[in-house]
């Protein structure tokens, strides 16, 4: 976000422009870091110092405490299922999207969109209405003795369903620009699909699909709303990560509520680096297209 | 391998493709599908490739039908228009691909694929470029590259399209009589898709002009070029004159042409529609000439003169420098012209 300030810089350098210029660069400069001292540096600061306020003895014992090591659990099964999941099935979308010409084309799209503009909250009732004690297949999961609603299955389920579109979003766009013919000239040379899709497809989109997996799995790991409503917070058996820091937090336990939202932090501030690496691995990649001229 | 094409048509929405084209194409054979954009030159190879299918019709080689073969077992070698090189493989990987990609039975050791590859690299005169990126080549050496990963899988068609669209016009001529040779050396049919007249009648051993869908005519480059069977290609190939005339029992009737030395022509009675090469009209200096020289150009092997017609029209034709030495003509002279070759249609 840094570098949205930054672009305000005269294309020369030395060239600095007028002293009014000048002036309206430090001001929009100044106002940009400002406000993300602010809004993202300070919480993130105070989320580590409130952490670590009573020493680290305090903050390894509240991440070693078994409802915590429980949750951060859960949370990782979680992410260990669905990513994947999301993964193969937003290749897969991409792959049918951008190569093959179909009817309902857009609809498709538009419904891997939807979990983005329905509010977490929603999908997560979404499940409960359909799995719950009152909901169109509750008789039915009762009467074999399934839980899914307040257990792990529904967690996973909403999970899954929020994080969705990021994997098929990022690679939908990669995808078209680069068209069918590479594909077309690996069929030419006798290739199965099978080949041509692990020696030439995936390859060319490598870069892309981990950064969506990595969103993915950031939100995966972070999701509140959804996975609140179907989990029913059963300290020690459906709370995830974040669930389990609002019920610390709500019992006056801060410092073990900020230890465990640390480590989602950090988790915060290692995806952003990996997405840093990737997103100028994938300019670069962007920026050797086959150029058609001679 | 002899390529026959019997009746196939293909359509996109309501877009027709192709309306039953059929063409055989000899083994060995160096052969342009000439036409404009949206002619169907295009699908047809792509059809014949295995990359698109027929609505109707069959596609065979040496008279085994193909249709049932995907483009993997169809075995022909495919150049496309912007190359498709695999960008993130180096050179000598793009033509090793579709020799790793064969079954486990009928793979060559790594040694083996590493000294093909080397031996085509070497024949398409870039040995040295091997380790390269595709991002990092012209688009000539793209070309290359396309070419000896097409060639390969030791194909026993090669398909080319649009082989030189994308490359500069010095490079193009040069390319161009390199895949000549090439094309000799190799002894395989090939059959090149391209827009570019010149490019087909200096390459092709017969050219197939295609338009809106269906062949025009197929023939020779010299017999197109002097007996064209269609208003389309008299027009679409070579500078051509396009006059209206009138056919009065076989002869031409043009006021201001002398068209006495014309064959007589087989077109009903009535209005039609002539085209004449400009070197096949003859102009010499004449004090009661019908026809007034509007404008000369002097450059170039060939003078190049427009000359107006009584009713207004222009004619433009050509005459050689000793000719113009000899019986010169001036912008505002009168002048008589002579047809002595023409193509005739009946109008509509």
């Amino acid at each position: 976000m840094a570098g949205l300030a930054f672009t305000a810089r005269p294309r020369k350098p030395g060239a600095n422009g007028k002293p009014g210029q000048r002036v309206t660069q430090a001001v929009l400069i100044g106002i940009a870091v400002l406000f993300l001292g602010i809004f993202i540096v300070l919480p993130l600061a105070i989320v580590f110092s409130m952490a670590l306020s009573q020493g680290w003895a305090a903050y390894v014992d509240a991440l070693v405490e078994p409802d915590a090591i429980s949750a951060i659990k859960l949370t990782l099964l979680t992410a260990a299922i669905t990513v994947p999941a999301n993964m193969i099935f937003g290749l897969l979308a991409a792959w049918a999207i951008t190569k093959f010409e179909f009817r309902g084309k857009s609809f498709l799209i538009t419904l891997i969109d939807l979990p983005f503009s329905v509010s977490p909250v929603i999908s997560g009732l979404v499940f409960v209405l359909l799995f719950g004690l009152q909901g169109w297949f509750g008789p039915w999961l009762q009467e074999h003795d399934l839980k899914v609603v307040f257990a792990v299955p529904g967690i996973v389920l909403a999970t899954m369903f929020v994080t969705f579109p990021f994997v098929a979003r990022e690679l939908i766009p990669i995808m078209q620009e680069q068209g069918t013919e590479e594909e077309e000239a690996a069929f030419t040379l006798g290739a199965s699909g099978w080949q041509t899709f692990w020696r030439v497809t995936l390859p060319n989109v490598k870069w892309a699909l981990l950064y969506g997996v990595l969103l993915c799995n950031a939100r995966a790991m972070g999701e509140f709303g959804a996975v609140s409503v179907v989990s029913g917070h059963i300290r020690g058996h459906t709370n995830t990560m974040p669930l389990h820091v609002e019920i610390l937090y709500n019992e006056y336990n801060f410092v073990a509520a900020f230890a465990v939202a640390s480590l989602l932090a950090l988790l915060a501030i290692v995806t952003l680096i990996l997405k840093s690496v990737l997103e100028w691995k994938l300019a670069r990649d962007r920026k050797q297209p086959i150029v058609h001229t001679a | 391998m002899r390529i026959e094409v019997v009746g196939v048509s293909r359509q996109f929405g309501e877009f027709k493709a192709l309306k039953d084209v059929s063409l055989t194409i000899q083994s060995g054979e160096l052969v342009a599908l000439l036409g404009p954009s949206g002619s169907g030159k295009t699908t047809l190879l792509r059809v014949i490739a295995g990359l698109d299918w027929a609505d109707a019709g069959d596609i065979k080689f040496d008279g085994v039908s193909a249709s049932t073969r995907s483009v993997g077992e169809r075995h022909v070698g495919f150049v496309f228009q912007h190359y498709a090189l695999f960008r993130h493989m180096t050179v000598f990987d793009n033509v090793a691909f579709g020799l790793r990609v064969r079954p486990r039975k009928e793979r060559y050791s790594n040694a083996e694929i590493e000294a093909r590859v080397n031996e085509l690299l070497q024949l398409v005169q870039i040995d040295w470029l091997a380790d390269r990126m595709p991002a990092q080549l012209s688009g000539g050496q793209r070309q290359r590259v396309a070419l000896a990963r097409a060639l390969a899988i030791e194909p026993r068609v090669l398909l080319l399209d649009e082989p030189f669209g994308a490359l500069d016009a010095k490079v193009r001529k040069e390319l161009r009589r390199w895949l000549r040779r090439l094309h000799e050396q190799l002894g395989m049919t090939s059959v090149f898709v391209t827009h570019d007249q010149e490019e087909a009648l200096e390459l092709a051993d017969r050219v197939v002009v295609m338009n809106k869908g269906r062949i025009e005519q197929i023939d020779t480059p010299g017999q197109l070029y002097d007996n064209p069977s269609t208003p389309f290609v008299s027009r679409f190939l070579g500078d051509s004159n396009e006059l209206d005339c009138h056919v009065a029992a076989g002869s031409v009737l043009l006021p201001g042409l002398d068209t006495s030395a014309l064959p007589r022509v087989s077109v009903p009675n009535g209005p039609a529609k002539l085209y004449a090469r400009p070197h096949d009209i003859a102009i010499s200096a004449a004090e009661d000439g019908e026809a007034c020289v509007r404008f000369i150009s002097a450059v170039g092997a060939n003078i190049r003169i427009e000359a107006e017609l009584p009713d207004g029209r222009v004619v433009e034709l050509t005459r050689t420098r000793e000719e113009q030495a000899e019986d010169p003509v001036a912008v505002g002279a009168r002048v008589g012209l002579r047809l002595y070759r023409a193509q005739v249609y009946p109008a509509g």
